[in-house]
């Protein structure tokens, strides 16, 4: 497995921990309560569950499986681009959700999500190709 | 593909019916008056289908394509998978149960349903963690 997946994969299980471990809580205070501010968690579990867990392991996975561009798998920076704009909107969208902050952050991180689904693009897109072209 | 990929996947694919199911009965509600347990199912679907189907999808296929841990075991720990699946249906059948009943006649029971839930679903997350995190290995 190339380097590049294995730092999505392992930071995808990383937000897999987190996320579960908030869903965990609100579920229990769902049927326990444990205390009313549990719920601000709940935007939080979602954006670690859906981006930080499912999206990042895709990529990772992508990146390593799809066909290669004649020997190699292309040009690896856009991909690390996509990495670190992936992880730093995963952050600005799970705090500025739950800690209440100005929703330019909010923005900032969607956008910074979008910008990172582009440069993922951009290795993935050339290595999409039949059989043998 | 080994059989504990095929016991995942076939599983998987029980939850993407039920999930449509459930996602049926909820759009229901705009024509039709539900009782209220049938109107709480909307966490019930959604976990039915990213839990249920989405991640038991993924795990069953991380189990089959991620390297091989060691000429001797070469999926890892097999337990440990098997306890992620054990753990991760048990609790979200749970859920499933309890959410609705919860709704419909809080009670004791079912609100300890929920955290028993939570309890095996987080379990189940950590186990997988650990079967898994050993594969992740670089060239």
């Amino acid at each position: 497995m190339p380097r590049l997946s294995a730092w999505f994969i392992r930071t995808a299980m990383a937000y897999l921990a987190l996320g579960i471990t908030f869903g965990a809580l609100l579920l229990w205070n769902k049927g326990l309560p444990l205390h009313p501010g549990i719920w601000r968690l709940l935007p939080v579990h979602i954006e670690l569950m859906l981006v930080g867990w499912t999206l990042q392991l895709i990529y990772g996975i992508a990146f390593w499986i799809l066909p290669r561009w004649r020997s190699s798998r292309g040009n690896e920076t856009p991909v690390w681009v996509a990495f670190w704009l992936l992880n730093g909107g995963i952050w600005l969208v799970a705090l500025s959700q739950s800690l209440g902050w100005d929703p330019i952050w909010l923005a900032a991180g969607r956008l910074a999500e979008i910008a990172s689904a582009a440069a993922f693009a951009i290795n993935a897109w050339p290595r999409t190709k039949a059989l043998g072209a | 593909m080994p059989i504990l990929t095929r016991v995942y996947i076939k599983t998987s694919l029980i939850y993407l019916v039920a999930a449509l199911l459930v996602g049926g009965v909820l759009a229901l509600a705009s024509v039709v008056d539900l009782p209220p347990a049938l109107r709480s199912l909307s966490p019930v679907y959604f976990h039915l289908f990213m839990v249920g189907w989405i991640t038991q999808l993924i795990v069953g296929m991380l189990y089959w394509m991620l390297p091989k841990y060691s000429k001797e075991k070469p999926r890892g720990h097999d337990p440990l998978w098997w306890a992620t699946y054990v753990l991760l249906n048990t609790g979200l059948l749970l859920r499933v149960a309890a959410e609705p009943a919860n709704a419909l006649m809080a009670g004791a029971a079912w609100q300890w349903g929920l955290a028993l839930s939570a309890l095996l679903q987080w379990l189940a997350g950590l186990t997988l963690i650990a079967a898994a995190w050993p594969r992740v290995k670089m060239r």
